[in-house]
This record gives structure tokens, sequence and C-alpha cells, in this order.
């Protein structure tokens, strides 16, 4: 088990390495570049400009050393310009020239300096990873219960009346994405047109000071799209427990139902619904980037869209490895998890 | 010209199909209910032979479900039906009902010539026999024609582009203020907030999702199979790099890819031109060794073949890769490309790269299905007799694996068809890729929902109609799936 872990960190170490490698690539093709130093500099800037300007900030360095400068095992970029300002990729406002330190990486914990915010990336990924953590958490508070019961209550009696409207409101909600329901729930709960105003239409206030009013919509916009999912293969490992044998046995026995269902077939029927659920994080990344957006909430997705759309590119990157991270953890959990519920499964 | 109501002169209908839908609700709720307190309804056997059920109070339910269903959906069907007749007298419902009129035509000369044949139509022929795929079917078909006849200007009512003065944010049924001749005098879902008709852009929305959806789920397909197949049949170290590379885009946030793709500036770089050239590569390989492997051992045959269908498949992916003249045409370099007189067609940057990216995220999840039921399938026996045949690994991949997974990745399909337009309007949605004014459902509804809180009209029918046609593919595949477990 030991090894398997090490094995997957090393696996996840790598595929973290492409995936930044990818993103730094992109992000540093000329064009974007050029772009980065309009936005950053002057919309008019000539391109004889826009070369200086990018070449004393260290951009036109080949991608592989500016990649070893991000990862720190390459020193950092330094320019003394000739108006005797001093520059660098490791130069922070408010540190002299010899406070500057000469490697600056996310080696040596620092992952860079963002240009959109005008802040350290570090400090911004974990204030909006808060955001969206809280977020999230609510997410999961609804959605994993409400998905597991829904698959339950329709798996228990396959094609009963229960199990037929359940399987079409899951069919339905997984036919739904984000910004479908998420407009959908705007137009009926908070606009003056159909006048229920029962919630308010973005969650901006929700950051400070998150009430059921400002806060509900955005968490059941992102719980359906995935409730679904859950709820139909929860469904399915529900329908084929209820099958098995022993269940039979349990019935010919005189167990009561109730008790079939809650002691002998939900244990086993939840091992499926387990990794699908950790499996879905990746998925709930993508609702989480919509609803942030259509919501205003100023969360991890949202600096996604604000990173990608300035080509803000240490930000960027460093969203890319949280994300990674988030979605090869997940995986791996799944995997561990899956094998300590389902004791057939050895991994060798 | 008066402004139109919803329902118009058939509004005595409306109190009526209320009623109906709320016999079906409360009968809907109550057989939720009965289902679980009622006892299951038992048929005993007496001793002087006779029979009698119990549960009479189910079958009244179930009754009563029955008639309430049927109830609203004559109803709605003849808001439909004298909508056809009357035009706008039966109101904003009616003449959308009317506009609708060749789409109604093809699915009723569909539907009734696939019944009428439905045993001669294999596994499409099936789908008849469950009422949850005919649902879906019916959904996905209706967009489709809608699509189809929408792009031969059949259905709309005014040019989706066309702001027309004093329509802004008007609301469904507002005729137009100086009508010309030959206009269509109202706008039936309103004006968005450029005075555009709502209702035209949601049909003209249509053809944009019917032309790339399907065709960038099945690129998707070619490049899953033509690597999933051999990644699951060899193993080793092929499966491991290749899962590796899959898993590598799979661990991509699918959004943050597409905010890295697709730019104007990585247009302008020419990165998805070099990944169209290697992507479209696939299907060609797949079809050159599909033939191949199947008729090598009649070489006359093989060779005219492959020569014909090799010769289209590589012109066709040189109009499709090269674009006036150039392969690649950056600012800095240029590739040569097939030359203008040869070209069949260009396709426009924005829609390549949208294209390109909608494959590239598809694919690996198609790798790993199809990697799957390869690992599963070659251990079958039938393999085996081929393998002791003497049959080459290609033959075996093509030939016996792949036909005996035909009915997962069926079902796949539909479903992906479904996620990709799901992504196609999450693109649009963060407007990206398509012009801003295209009439594409992500972005329209993207624009409407900034005045979300004060005009409905503009944002929720491209939402309902993305919602439709993801939920008729879904039910699709779920009658699909259904129907090919019966063999």
């Amino acid at each position: 088990m030991g090894l398997f872990i090490l094995r997957r960190f090393g696996v996840m170490l790598l595929t973290a390495l492409c995936l930044t490698f990818v993103v730094f690539f992109l992000t540093n093709l000329y064009p974007n570049l050029e772009k980065l130093a309009k936005t950053q500099g002057n919309q008019r800037m000539s391109d004889e400009q826009v070369e200086t300007w990018l070449g004393n900030r260290g951009y036109l360095q080949p991608t592989l050393i500016k990649y070893g400068q991000w990862l720190g095992v390459m020193p950092g970029f330094t320019k003394t310009l000739e108006d005797g300002t001093f520059q660098g990729t490791c130069v922070r406002p408010g540190l002299t020239e010899e406070d500057t330190p000469r490697y600056c990486g996310v080696l040596q914990g620092d992952w860079g300096y963002s240009t959109v915010f005008k802040d350290e990336v570090g400090k911004i990924v974990s204030v909006r990873l808060g955001n969206t953590g809280y977020l999230m958490f609510w997410v999961l508070v609804l959605m994993v219960p409400s998905a597991l019961l829904v698959g339950v209550l329709a798996g228990m009696r396959e094609g009963s009346a229960l199990d037929r409207s359940l399987s079409t409101f899951s069919i339905i909600t997984t036919a739904t994405p984000e910004y479908v329901s998420g407009v959908i729930f705007i137009a009926i709960f908070t606009s003056s047109t159909v006048g229920l105003k029962w919630f308010k239409g973005t969650a901006t206030s929700a950051m400070e000071n998150p009430t059921f009013e400002n806060f509900f919509l955005p968490v059941l916009t992102i719980s359906l799209y995935g409730m679904g999912y859950i709820a139909r293969m929860t469904r399915a490992s529900m329908t084929e427990v209820m099958t098995a044998q022993y269940i039979r046995t349990a019935r010919l026995k005189g167990v009561s139902f109730s008790n079939i269902v809650m002691k002998h077939a939900l244990r086993n029927a939840l091992i499926a619904p387990f990794t699908v659920i950790m499996l879905q994080f990746p998925w709930l990344l993508n609702g989480v980037v919509i609803v942030e957006t259509l919501f205003n909430y100023k969360g991890f997705g949202w600096a996604l869209v604000q990173a990608a759309g300035n080509n803000d590119i240490q930000l960027l990157l460093a969203i890319s490895v949280v994300s990674v991270f988030v979605v090869l953890l997940t995986q791996l959990i799944s995997d561990i998890g899956y094998v300590y519920l389902n004791p057939r499964i050895r991994i060798s | 010209m008066e402004p139109l109501t919803w329902t118009g002169s058939i509004a005595f209908l409306n109190p009526i199909l209320l009623l109906a839908l709320a016999a079906l609700a409360l009968s809907i709720i109550v057989w939720i209910v009965a289902s679980i307190f009622l006892p299951e309804q038992q048929i005993t056997v007496n001793s002087d032979g006779s029979v009698s059920s119990s549960g009479g109070l189910r079958g009244l339910i179930q009754t009563a479900l029955h008639y309430s269903f049927l109830a609203s959906v004559g109803l709605s069907v003849a808001y439909l039906l004298l909508g056809i007749f009357m035009g706008t007298n039966a109101g904003i419902i009616g003449a959308m009902s009317q506009q609708f009129l060749p789409v109604w035509v093809a699915l009723i000369i569909m539907f009734a010539s696939s019944i009428a044949f439905k045993r001669r139509l294999g596994l499409y022929g099936k789908l008849y026999d469950s009422p949850i795929g005919m649902i879906g079917f019916g959904l996905v078909m209706f967009w489709v024609f809608t699509g189809i006849f929408g792009a031969m200007d059949m259905i709309v009512t005014h040019d989706p582009l066309t702001q027309l003065s004093g329509m802004k944010n008007k609301v469904p049924g507002t005729p137009l203020p100086n009508l010309e001749d030959g206009q269509y005098a109202w706008y039936l879902l309103g004006g968005d907030n450029l005075a555009r008709d709502v209702f035209s852009r949601m049909v003209k929305g249509a053809w944009i999702v019917v032309q790339i959806a399907p065709l960038a789920t099945m690129f998707a397909f070619m490049v899953g199979i033509t690597l999933g197949l051999p990644a699951g049949y060899y193993g080793g170290r092929l499966d491991t790099f290749l899962s590796f590379l899959a898993n590598l885009i799979l661990a991509f946030p699918v959004i943050l890819l597409f905010y890295l793709l697709v730019t104007p500036e990585i247009v302008a770089t020419g990165v998805p031109n070099y990944m169209a050239a290697v992507l479209f590569v696939f299907p060609i390989l797949f079809l050159a060794v599909l033939l191949n492997s199947r008729f090598y051992t009649r070489p006359k045959f093989r060779t005219p073949l492959l020569v014909a269908v090799l010769g289209i498949t590589v012109w066709l992916y040189l109009s499709l890769i090269s674009t006036g003249g150039y392969v690649i045409n950056t600012d800095d370099y240029r590739i040569w490309g097939l030359p203008t007189y040869l070209d069949l067609f260009d396709i426009p940057g924005g829609i390549l790269v949208v294209f390109v990216s909608v494959v590239f995220v598809n694919s690996p999840t198609v790798f790993r299905i199809v990697r799957g039921l390869a690992l599963d399938i070659k251990t079958r026996d039938y393999v085996a007799a081929a393998q002791t045949r003497g049959e080459g690994p290609w033959y075996i991949m093509l030939w016996e694996i792949l036909p005996n997974a035909r009915g997962p990745l069926i079902v796949d399909f539909c479903l992906r068809i479904g996620y990709t337009t799901i992504l196609l309007g999450t693109l649009g949605f963060f407007g990206l890729g398509l012009p801003p004014e295209s009439p594409d459902w992500g972005s329209t509804i993207n624009e409407g929902r900034k005045l979300l809180s004060i005009y409905l009209h503009p944002a929720l029918p491209p939402a309902f109609a993305l919602l439709s046609l993801v939920l008729g593919l879904n039910l699709l595949a779920d009658g699909l799936r259904e129907e090919s477990l019966k063999d």
C-alpha cells in the first residue's frame, strides 16, 4: 500500500510538472505576451516598445529558462535599467536590491507576483481558495446526502412509481448545465418580473456575510448538476445489490424491508457512489467557475477567469497547480477508499 | 398591429389546460405516496377457481394518472394544431407552431416511416419500442430539423443579426413599429438588448450546435478508438504512455484549457492549426487500417478501394486544415497547403479552434472507455479463435473487438453529443471562440443574463432550448441502453 501511494505521488508530480509546462508554454506565446504588455503598460505601444517592455522584465528569455526560474531551479531574472531602477522576477515592492533573493520559485515557496491583482500570488490563491472552499463545503453538504437519498430510494424498488419519478428528476438535473439552471433560478426567484424575490441574484455579499438568502442559489445551482449523476450511479448500484442472492435470502428469512435496505443493502450499494463522488470533484471545479462568474462570487473560479482573461501568467500557473492537485488527490483518495470499502480488491 | 398575447383567441383552452395539469400533478403525488404506503396489487386464487385482485385503490390512482396525462398531452397538442391553422390568431404559441410547420411535417414523416418499418431497422428500429427513447429521439430530431430548416431560412421570422429600431428589450409578441413589405409583423419572443429577434436567434443557434456537436463528437470517437484499441489490446508500455497522456488532459480543468486555447492570441500563433493537422489524421488512419485489415487478402479489390477512399479523405483533410492556400498563416512564417482552387471549404479560425478544443477535451474520455472495453473483450473466446486462425492484430481489434463493443459506445456517443453541446454553451457563456454577435445559445444566454432581473425573455428561450436538446440526448441514450441490453 505504501509503495502504491508513493508511486501515485510520483505520477502526480510528473503530471503537475507536465501540465504546468503546457500552461507555461501557452501563456508565454508571443501574442499572449504582447497582450500582457499592452494591458500592463499602454494600449498604444508600438512593436519596439512592446519588445523593450518585455525584454526589461525578462519575458523574452527562452521558455525553458523562464520555466526553471518559476520552478526555482534557475536564478531569477534581474536587470538594472538605464535610469538606475532595478528590475527582475524576484523584485517585490518594498524590497531593496540587496534583500532581493537570487532564487524565487515554487521550490522556495514563492508563487510569484500577480500582474492583475498587484499582489503575491500565494496570498491571492489562499484567500480565493478559502471562499471557494466555503462554497464547496455547502455544496457537498447539500449534494451528497440528497443524491444518495434519491439514488437509494429510487433503487430499492426498481420500476416503482417512486423510482420512475426520481429517475426522471435525476435525468433532468444531469441535462441542465449550471449556466442554464442558474439563469432559470435567477429568473424565477430573484427577478422583479416574476416577483417572487425570495433570494438575491448575486452572492457578492456572501463573501463577508453569507446568509441563506444570498448563498443558497449558487450552492443549489452547483449541487443540482452533480447530484443527478451521483443519484443515477447510486440507483444503478442499489438495484444491482437488491437483486443479489443474500438480499433474497434475508427476505425469505423474513427480515423486514426497511431492515434489508438499511442493514444489508446500503453499505454494499454505497461503494460505487463513493468513487463517483470523488471523481466528481473535477466537474465541480468547472461548476464553480461558471457559478462564481454568474453570481459574482469572488472565489477560485472567479480568479481563474480574471487571470486567464488578462494572461496573468504566474497566477494562472498557481491556479492550474492547485486544480491539478485537487483532481489527482481526489483520484488517489477514491482508489484508496475503494480498496478499504471493498475487501475483495487488493492492490499488489 | 396589436401586440400578441401568448394564446390569443384560443385563450378559452387555458383554464382547461391548467385544470388538466393540476390533476396530473396531484395524481403523480398521490401515485408516489400510494406506491409507498398501499400494499402491492395481489391476485389471489380462490378455492372455487376464480381469481380476485386486491389493491383496487392503486388501480384507480393509475387510471387517474393515465387520463390526466392524456388530457394534458392532448390539450398541449391542441394548442400546437390550432396554432398551425390559426397562426397569429392563436397567439404567440400558435404563431410559433405555425413557423415550425416544416419541422412538424418532417418529424411526422420520419416517425411514421420508421414505425412502419421498425422490424427491419435493427437497433434504430428497436428504439421505437421504448417510449423514453422515442421521446428523447423526438426532442433531438426536433432541434436537428429546426437547425436544418432554420439554416434554409424557413423557420426564422427575421434576420438574427438585424437590429430594428424601437424593438430593444421589447416583451414577447410586440409588433414592429414601422412595418415594411414582406416583414413578419411581430417579434414572437421579444427583442434582446440590441433589438434583435430572440426567436430567430434561438432557431439559428440550433444550426450551430447541430453542425458542430455531432461532428466534433465523431472526431473525438475516431481519435479515442484509434488510440484506445491498441492500448487495451497490446497493453504494456504503449498503454502506460497513452494512459498517462489521457490522464494528463483529463486532469486539466476544462475551462482553464478553453481559456488557454480558445483565444484570438492563440489562433494568431497557429497552435489550433497544428492541433487540427494532428487530430484530423486519426479518422484517415482509422479508415485505412479498417479497410486494409479486412481486405488485404484480396489485393485486387483492396488497392483500388484504398486509393479511392484515401484519395477522398486526404482531399477532405487537406481542404479542412488549409485556409486560403496555407495550412498555417501567421505573421512570422507560413506553411503551404492546398491551393485555393482545390480547396473545398474554408473554416474560419474562430470555429476551427472551438472544434479542435472540443475534440481535444472529449477524446481522452473516449480513449479510456474504448481501452476498458478492449481489455474486457480481448479475453473472450472468439478473440482467441481469431488469434488461432492467424488473423492480424488490427483485424482482431477493428473487426472482432470493436463490433462487440458497439452497444456501450453508441450509448456513450449520444451522451457525449449532449456533453459537447454543454461544452459549446460553456464556451459561448464565457464569450470564447465564437464571434460575439453569433446567435449560438451560450453567447445568447451570456448576453441575456446581464439584464435578467428586469428582462427575462432574451435569456430563457436559448436556456430552455439547450436544456431540451441535452435532455433529449440523455433520454435517447437511456432508451438505447435499455434496448441494447435486451439483446
